[in-house]
């Protein structure tokens, strides 16, 4: 029986995907970006560290696909190797931001004195723009890869703290969580089994739109000079050292910030395709 | 305490409030106290059907919740076989939790959309550690049995049941610990008229088969009439009248319980009955009237009834009334 239970599940959720094209549009552009990012040494046709002056700023070419940069630097590969920076930042930030806000949130929504404290310190986190406080954030320590995210995490966990202890205050008063405290379930079942899995489907949407807005942070933080190093290529600061030169060179602006484009799209649909996903409600109806 | 050995009891509420405070207090506005349920007493019998019957907002919702500990009370007494419960912390609660069990209102929230139906109706056992793994599956799939649900449907989400299997569903989690007492808040108020036969009657097959006290509120008085064998009446927050069903339908004492019989639709339409509806709202809550709480809508209401608050006695042989002129 759990055989034959299982099987006519997982076709509905194939069907589900083939006739939700932004999903399946959602998943082609990650998975090629993944396997961009993956694959990026086999990818990249020389060097994207390698300084070669005499051929700076030439057009998209046979040798150069999408050009090269003020130093001569192939735009193809610099782009090709930005990618992974762009990529693990977001996963990075997503994942951290939504684990630490999901927990605060959790508490929050159940412990009144915690929820006091901790919301006022969530709007006084809101008030200051996320990227002047990541801006000052990077001020305060070397620029690196983790600092980066932790830099994005901080202005981020105010979001999702918000959204879980909104869900969370809302399924408290929902009868099948009374009904869960009158068959005796213990506080952290009650947490993991009937409030966790019915904020999870928000939360992935959530998690989604903060994926991408922290892959913008980081570009606005390297075009601005203050994230990533630049001796590691990301397409925030490929654009930034490239916007003196945007009038007689468009290309080194454009290919890192349709890339960014792409990408930032990508995560969306796919967040919208997992909100519908995981509401059992909409598995069959789709 | 005392009388515990020599006492069918299974539940005695006595003195039961129930108040909430509303917010307030910030911008000048005074706190205000709603009266939910204040005061109320009755007791239940093993095997016994008690119906609570009243409008919206009467506070029989809460008293329900009270009871079960659901809710804090905010003074009084429930005692379940004789162990005052009414101020027991959470963990101390626990273990009276299996006894005394709940049926919800709306068989859509009620249930976690979550869960599997099988789960569902498994988790009191194991909250309980009641049984092992495989046995509590066979527990449950007796279970879905008993309250009429195919075993097949163990699989299924809440939302691929229709109104009346779900209500069986919760049915079926309120049996699983064993409970002797289950709190059934206006279980069938959701549900087609068909649907609520069937499941008033598979109440009643339940009761009859494992023992079962059940404290019945509703609205509805065609439904309490049929289930129940004694019926509380309520109104603001008291407890107004007390009687054997029969005695309570054939002869309501009360000028409330009158006027809710009579608003009863009569089934012949031929039939004309002598009707004395009630006019104007249920006061609130907040500032209940002085005296007798009903004397705002009573046809028969005196000066006396304006000041004095009648108290809930015994006028026949186990009919209680709290009325000053009855």
């Amino acid at each position: 029986m759990p055989v034959q239970a299982a099987r006519p599940r997982r076709s509905a959720l194939w069907t589900a995907i083939r006739r939700h094209p932004t999903i399946t549009l959602g998943m082609a552009i990650m998975t090629l970006l993944v396997a961009i990012a993956v694959f990026a040494p086999y990818l990249w046709t020389v060097d994207p560290m390698k300084i070669n002056p005499i051929f700076r700023l030439r057009p998209p070419s046979q040798r150069n696909w999408f050009g090269t940069d003020h130093l001569g630097r192939d735009l193809y590969s610099r782009v090709i190797y930005g990618s992974r920076v762009s990529l693990q930042v977001g996963v990075a930030v997503a994942l951290v931001a939504t684990t630490i806000g999901a927990l605060i949130g959790l508490v929050a929504g159940f412990v009144r004195w915690v929820d006091a404290i901790v919301m006022r310190i969530m709007d006084g986190l809101m008030a200051v723009p996320g990227i002047l406080l990541a801006i000052a954030l990077m001020a305060l320590t070397r620029a690196s890869f983790q600092t980066v995210v932790i830099a994005i995490v901080i202005p981020e966990v105010p979001r999702i703290v918000r959204l879980v202890r909104s869900v969370v205050l809302s399924l408290r008063e929902q009868p099948f969580v009374e009904a869960a405290e009158a068959i005796g379930t213990r506080f952290h079942r009650l947490l993991l089994r009937h409030i966790l899995p019915n904020a999870v489907a928000p939360l992935i949407v959530q998690a989604t739109f903060i994926c991408a807005s922290a892959m913008i942070l980081e570009a606005i933080l390297s075009f601005l000079g203050a994230g990533t190093p630049p001796s590691i290529p990301s397409w925030g600061n490929i654009m930034a050292e490239g916007r003196q030169f945007v009038s007689v060179a468009f290309w080194i602006l454009g290919f890192p910030g349709l890339f960014l484009t792409l990408t930032v799209l990508a995560v969306n649909l796919l967040g919208d395709g997992f909100r519908d996903m995981l509401d059992p409600r909409m598995r069959r109806r789709l | 305490m005392a009388a515990q050995a020599a006492n069918s009891k299974l539940l005695e509420v006595s003195g039961l409030t129930r108040h909430f405070h509303l917010g307030g207090g910030f911008l000048g506005r005074k706190a205000e106290t709603v009266y939910a349920v204040d005061g109320i007493s009755f007791d239940l019998g093993e095997g016994e059907t008690l119906g609570l019957v009243g409008e919206s907002g009467c506070g029989k919702s809460t008293a329900g919740k009270t009871i079960l500990r659901l809710l804090t009370p905010t003074s009084g007494t429930i005692k379940l076989r004789g162990r005052d419960i009414s101020a027991l912390a959470k963990a101390e609660l626990r273990p009276f939790r299996r006894d005394m069990q709940v049926i919800f209102q709306d068989p859509y929230s009620s249930l976690n959309p979550q869960m599997t139906a099988g789960d569902i109706v498994a988790e009191p056992m194991l909250n309980f550690a009641i049984a092992g793994a495989s046995d509590r599956r066979r527990r449950a799939a007796e279970l879905f049995q008993r309250v009429g649900l195919r075993q097949e449907a163990m699989a299924k989400y809440p939302h691929e049941f229709s109104g009346g299997q779900r209500q069986r569903l919760g049915i079926a989690r309120a049996l699983a610990s064993g409970p002797s007492l289950i709190v059934c808040d206006e279980p069938v108020s959701a549900l087609d008229v068909s649907v609520q036969a069937q499941i008033i009657n598979l109440l009643i097959d339940l009761q009859r088969q494992m023992g079962l006290s059940y404290l019945f509120i509703a609205h509805d008085l065609a439904v309490v009439q049929h289930i129940s064998q004694r019926v509380a009446v309520m109104y603001l927050g008291k407890i107004v009248e007390i009687a054997q069903t029969d005695a309570l339908f054939a002869e309501p004492l009360h000028p409330y319980t009158e006027a809710l019989l009579a608003s009863v639709p009569a089934p012949d339409p031929r039939v004309k009955k002598s009707r004395k509806l009630l006019t104007g709202d249920v006061p609130s809550p907040i500032r209940p009237p002085p005296g007798c709480r009903f004397h705002t809508r009573c046809p028969y209401a005196e000066a006396r009834c304006k000041v004095e608050e009648p108290v809930l006695e015994a006028k026949r042989d186990g009919h209680l009334v709290a009325c000053h002129l009855r």
